[in-house]
């Protein structure tokens, strides 16, 4: 092995990257464009959740509830009948249906404790759950505010504070652009590498390189530390950027680290490109492969949902795959601000996952060249 | 014979084809210009000049394949323009493009390629098995039947590519560069057979472009082309004697303008001097290499003295490539010694690696790198000292004649310019060794006449000894010694003109084929029958068109169904995408399953009790209690709390303040803490809820002790109901949603694929040349891909309901309905996609980017269509996924039956003609 070939060639391959358009806009947009837009749109729990109303009191109590919702959370109420209610809600038109009973007020002031009804889809989940809540409030405050005019409500006695720390407010877009960090990483890594690879082969330029005093390792290591280092160097650009400048959110600990952590896992995700390419031989066959693996690795990590709610095999299977250690290491570094003495399982972890990816890619690579 | 009849039609005297001033460029760059041209009819026609002269491209107007930009195409009696007289007349036109076995299917057997194309002609199973029999049996490749089309040799592959040609018995036959890279016995075979065909069918005419000018010299009539111009036409004998030249080749140097073959100058290689015999360069004794069973090479002995100039000269795949692999070192020797300079050559020497230069077959250097930059990459990678490398760049830029390019990317250069640089490189490091892997297939006479004398140079001037493979006789000769080498075996060694002498003073290639019909002997299966004329007389190929009904025309069953066959063959030999096809959709369920499970369970969370008496254990114990709550140790101190959180081990931390209970008794105001893990936002909004409700449960459960039953009612109560699932499952509700989408992108893709892979791979030329309609196309290619949609949808329903432990409540006959409907649609999708796309890897992104976004964002699979506004309510209306989630929920967990969905029902069922229209008119029936 000699460093000072797996440097040329290591060269050569930025050289190559500079030269081919679709790839650096593929890493620019990864970086910039789709972070940021990713980061926006992420959606409110509650938006525009379609409500129908059966009131069937028409009182001033019932009409105080009907005004009460209003966009964002809630579309303006439409009015239906008691009727309508299966239909509309068979046919997903309404996610809430809020019925009123007759003589709501009038039971209410007598203190008969009267029953609104609310009818909830059930298979809308993201609306279902806080939804039903919302509305919970803001009949149970109109209700109140509606009873205070007559009689002063008691206060509770025990209070709980609750704090969200890391995020106060729960800004999802916060959650957002940072996952959208790790998945560019993910993706742009494994796509490079694998790319690099096979155009040599479809180029046939590996077979020239073979002919040379260079081995295997140093062509695999070559290809390994320059799309490494190009995705590590867009990753740090666009997490000071586009994550810390553009969309302000707030970075709680060291980018230092969560670099160290992001270039470990480089170098097992640029292996795993390797070792695709391998398999697919050819781009098109790679691109595939790419979309049987790529999803689960990210929707298993524990990036989109949490870890815990997996049942256990499945969490004890992605303990084999780099991308749980590094979400669990950037979510870590990045939002609560924890230090090497918090992540270093993940760090070492990281490092056992590439370097056993290195020798069995490398394995494949050698009889890939025959 | 049906073909009489239109014969009769036209004169056999008028020409086959009229050119009138065709021109075509594409983008910048013209390939033809102002060709104007007649073709004879019933003659044999050469198309000759060097790569890139435009023969293809006039070949494929000819041929209908491409859209004609300037001018008139004039072929068997009507302007190629006219779509209704390409139809009339592509039966009686076989095109064979460039390429070796270009428009064969590599995955499909010799049998099923030939099948294929008696399908697309609209023949019979009866007729097909004849006519393919007799034709297989007429070109030696019956034994093969069998064989994958990818595996056989080049020679094979054109034989194959002739027989489809042939299939359908056409009057004009269209060959462009049928026998470039085949060897010169496959080569003979070749016109023998295409000689044999024309002599039981008189009347046709067959048009060939070729870069071989000895094959050209056989011909009955030539154009020679030259950068999208016509330089002359006429017999050979006509060329020979208007420019006064010896041969072919050099009367088409002196055809070609003044500028261009001012700088050329006949090759001379000096004798070598006598008595450097002794000096082996390059040894081989009993060279033996195999690959499992098959032996690549034989037995090889040879030696090469320094200095010579040693020519290899076999068919594709005869063992040169392999033997020149174990002399750099790249293959071990299975037995056998390769000696250079008379060390035995170890492939983990490295430094063996330094004494050779190697250049492989075509142009295969960075293109991304510029000529001054690919030179210093090698001279590094060879360890040339630093300080030497630029002066070596800047010698070997004289020599090769580089030095105004030196900066310049190989791509802008013309391919003999490239074919220097690779020389160049190849020379980098001073080598005493050169080994060259057919370095000029494709290089125009005038280039390739340059380079050989920068061999001589070599050879003589430095003494580098060069080993050397070509197809050219022309070149061959050039060689000081040449092996004849075929199926592994090296079958004589000699001086070119010796060998020559040695079969009777032919020439060359009439010596090489002399030698390899004696290694073959009896023994070969390949060669083609005596008479291969049968065939053709037996039976009138196919009564396409006018004797069945005029509808058959537009719609042939057996035309669709041939590209149903072929697509369903081809998916199964392809491992990844058939992978993908089956299993992938069951794979990304599973996934998505868990994946967009908004469930949260098993939280973990720790206390920091500094209050310790029941009343506060009594807190504690509502929230472990529940199955959302796992509790931790308890928190010791305020840092212990800080660690954990940073950590993620704790997604809730409770802190009871000291007195909790006391103070609570007393009415006192008690203020208990809670920290939520806010890293994950959703996570951290379902803790919030859980907590308060939990929090507000035990209040009221506190205050009834405290005060008795009448506190517990409240003013009014709400009387929640969550309908379809009631316990208010992720799962319920997200596998109904899922399998929409999965439905959706991989279908698509696939069906993508499908077209776009033969755009790539080029095989749709059979489309553009035969009588297969637009609509036959897409829809023979949509059925397998609807069928493995619908497979998929059993599988994933299956899953859903049996794995995921979903209910089913409604009509899953209306559900299967509406999924045949969808997969119909999604497939068409896909197919309407293709049109716009020809790189296979811009297809699976671009398919999956175009049905994804909306699929997930717009279609109700996490947000209701009905809370989205402006366009994304627009798409949300209009997308056919919407409306099936729309049914997949309402039959999944609604209990809904075909009267209560005939909204989405419809959508459906209008969107499969609009996609299905839209499909046929983007498709191109030609290259545009």
């Amino acid at each position: 092995m000699r460093v000072s070939n797996i440097i040329q060639l290591g060269v050569k391959e930025l050289r190559g990257l500079l030269r081919d358009p679709m790839m650096l806009i593929l890493i620019v947009y990864a970086f910039t464009v789709s972070i940021y837009t990713a980061s926006r749109s992420q959606p409110e729990t509650l938006n525009q959740a379609a409500l129908a109303i059966v009131d069937e009191d028409k009182s001033p109590a019932s009409t105080r509830i009907v005004t009460a919702f209003n966009p964002p959370f809630f579309t303006i109420p439409r009015l239906i009948l008691q009727s309508e209610v299966n239909a509309r809600m068979d046919a997903g038109l309404d996610t809430f249906a809020l019925n009123i009973p007759p003589n709501f007020q009038r039971d209410l002031l007598a203190q008969r404790s009267p029953a609104i009804q609310l009818n909830v889809d059930a298979t809308r989940m993201s609306q279902a759950f806080t939804g039903s809540g919302y509305i919970q409030s803001i009949v149970g405050d109109e209700v109140s505010e509606f009873l205070a005019r007559y009689r002063s409500a008691t206060p509770l006695p025990i209070e709980l504070a609750l704090r969200a720390r890391f995020n106060p407010e729960l800004n999802k877009g916060w959650f957002g652009s940072i996952n959208n960090v790790i998945s560019s990483i993910t993706m742009l890594s494994i796509i490079l590498t694998g790319a690099a690879l096979i155009r040599e082969r479809e180029h046939g330029t590996i077979e020239h390189l073979l002919v040379m005093p260079v081995t295997p390792f140093e062509i695999m290591a070559s290809k390994i530390w320059s799309m490494g280092l190009v995705v590590l160097l867009a990753s740090s650009v666009s997490l000071v950027f586009v994550v810390q400048g553009l969309l302000s959110v707030p970075i709680g600990g060291s980018i230092l680290l969560f670099l160290l952590g992001t270039a470990l896992y480089l170098f097992a995700t640029t292996n795993m490109g390797i070792f695709l390419a391998t398999v697919g031989g050819t781009m098109p066959q790679f691109g595939l492969l790419m979309m049987l693996v790529l999803m689960p690795l990210q929707m298993l990590s524990g990036a989109t949902t949490p870890r815990e709610s997996m049942p256990e095999i499945i969490q004890n299977i992605m303990l084999a795959a780099p991308n749980t250690h590094f979400v669990i290491l950037a979510q870590a570094v990045l939002f609560r601000g924890a230090g090497l003495d918090v992540v270093w399982p993940q760090l070492a972890a990281l490092l056992v996952i590439g370097a056993i990816l290195f020798f069995f890619s490398l394995q494949r690579f050698r009889e890939f060249l025959r | 014979m049906s073909t009489t009849s239109n014969k009769a039609q036209s004169d056999p005297s008028a020409p086959v084809i009229r050119l009138e001033a065709v021109g075509l460029s594409y983008g910048k760059i013209r390939a033809l210009d102002g060709i104007t041209l007649d073709i004879p009819s019933g003659r044999m026609v050469g198309l000759i000049g060097p790569d890139g002269v435009g023969k293809s491209s006039l070949l494929s107007l000819i041929a209908g394949a491409r859209a004609i930009q300037e001018g008139h195409v004039h072929v068997l009696g009507g302007d190629m323009a006219d779509a209704a007289h390409r139809r009339r007349t592509c039966p009686q036109i076989a095109y064979m493009p460039q390429g070796l076995g270009k428009n064969l299917y590599p995955t499909l057997s010799v049998f099923e390629n030939a099948d294929f194309f008696g399908r697309l002609f609209g023949q019979d199973k009866r007729e097909r098995e004849q006519r393919i029999d007799e034709l297989l049996q007429d070109t030696g490749l019956a034994p093969f039947a069998d064989r994958p089309a990818g595996k056989l040799s080049g020679g094979m592959k054109q034989k194959l590519s002739l027989c489809c040609a042939l299939i359908h018995d056409p009057d004009l036959l269209i060959l462009d560069e049928p026998t470039t890279g085949v060897d010169p016995l496959s080569r003979r075979q070749f016109w023998e057979l295409i000689d044999g065909i024309r002599g039981s069918h008189p009347g046709m005419s067959v048009i060939v472009a070729t870069a071989y000018m000895e094959e050209a010299a056989r011909f009955d009539w030539l154009v020679a082309m030259d950068e999208g111009h016509v330089l002359a036409t006429g017999t050979p004998a006509d060329l020979l004697r208007q420019t006064g030249a010896a041969n072919l080749d050099a009367a088409f140097i002196a055809l070609l303008p003044e500028a261009q073959r001012r700088d050329h100058r006949d090759v001379v290689i000096p004798p070598r001097p006598s008595g450097s015999a002794d000096d082996i360069a390059i040894e081989a004794e009993h060279l033996t290499v195999r690959f499992g069973d098959f032996t690549a090479v034989n037995n090889v002995s040879f030696r090469i003295p320094r200095g010579e100039i040693f020519g290899f000269l076999g068919s594709n795949g005869c063992g040169k490539t392999t033997t020149m692999k174990v002399l750099t070192g790249l293959l071990p020797a299975s037995e056998g010694t390769a000696k250079l300079f008379g060390h035995e050559v170890d492939p983990n020497d490295m430094d063996v690696r330094r004494r050779v230069g190697y250049m492989s077959q075509a142009f295969s250097l960075y293109s991304e790198l510029t000529i001054r930059q690919n030179l210093e990459l090698h001279a590094r990678l060879f360890r040339l000292a630093p300080d030497m490398i630029e002066g070596r760049i800047q010698e070997m830029a004289r020599r090769f004649d580089l030095v105004d390019v030196v900066d310049a990317l190989p791509d802008a250069l013309p391919l003999g310019v490239r074919q220097r640089l690779s020389l160049a490189v190849a020379m980098i490091h001073a080598p005493e060794i050169l080994i060259l892997d057919e370095p000029t297939s494709g290089v125009d006479p005038v280039a390739r006449d340059d380079f050989w004398q920068s061999l001589s140079d070599l050879s003589r001037k430095d003494n580098v000894t060069i080993f050397v493979s070509t197809h050219f006789m022309n070149e061959a000769e050039r060689c000081d010694r040449i092996s004849l080498m075929h199926a592994g075996k090296v079958l004589i060694s000699d001086a070119p003109a010796r060998l020559a002498e040695l079969r009777g003073g032919g020439s060359l290639e009439e010596a090489f084929v002399a030698y390899l019909q004696d290694a073959i002997g009896a023994t070969d299966t390949e060669l083609p029958r005596a008479v291969p004329a049968t065939a053709i007389e037996a039976e009138p190929a196919s009564n396409n068109g006018a004797a069945r009904g005029w509808l058959t025309r537009f719609f042939d069953l057996r035309r669709m169904f041939a590209y149903t066959h072929r697509e369903a063959l081809e998916l199964r030999r392809d491992p990844i995408r058939a992978t993908l096809a089956v299993l992938g959709s069951l794979i990304m369920m599973f996934v998505l399953g868990y994946g967009l499970n908004m469930d949260v369970e098993n939280l973990s969370f720790a206390v920091m009790d500094h209050d310790d008496t029941t009343i506060s254990r009594d807190y504690i114990l509502q929230i472990s209690g529940s199955r959302y709550f796992t509790e931790m140790p308890p928190i010791t101190d305020y840092d212990d709390l800080d660690r954990r959180m940073r950590s993620g081990e704790l997604s809730l931390a409770l802190e009871i303040p000291p007195g909790f209970a006391r103070d609570a008794a007393h009415g006192r105001n008690v203020k208990i803490g809670a920290w939520i893990d806010g890293a994950m936002p959703s996570r951290a909004e379902t803790v919030r809820s859980y907590v308060q409700a939990m929090h507000a449960t035990w209040l009221a459960q506190r205050a009834q002790l405290l005060y008795g039953n009448a506190a517990t009612t409240g003013d009014f109560r709400i009387e929640v109901r969550f309908r379809y699932n009631p316990d208010i499952k992720s799962i319920v509700a997200m596998a109904p949603a899922v399998i929409p989408i999965l439905l959706l992108i991989i279908p698509a893709i696939l069906a993508t694929l499908s077209v776009v892979r033969e755009k790539e791979l080029g095989s749709i030329i059979n489309f553009y040349v035969t009588p297969v309609t637009r609509l036959e196309f897409l829809a023979g290619k949509q059925v397998p891909y609807v069928a493995l949609a619908m497979l998929n949808f059993f599988l994933l329903t299956a899953f859903a309901v049996f794995v995921f432990r979903v209910p089913f409540t409604g009509s899953f006959f209306a559900f299967t309905t509406a999924a045949l409907l969808y997969v119909i649609i999604t497939t068409a999708m896909g197919l309407v996609i293709s049109a716009f796309i020809s790189s296979q890897i811009a297809a699976i992104f671009a398919t999956a980017l175009l049905t994804m976004i909306p699929a997930t964002t717009y279609s109700g699979l996490v947000d209701p269509v009905s809370s989205l506004q402006g366009a994304g309510a627009f798409i949300g209306r209009i997308y056919p996924t919407a409306h099936f989630v729309t049914i997949t929920r309402g039959t999944f967990s609604k209990g809904l039956d075909f009267g209560d969905l005939v909204g989405p029902f419809v959508a459906l069922l209008v969107t499969i003609p609009v996609l299905i229209g839209l499909g046929v008119v983007l498709l191109r029936k030609q290259a545009s």
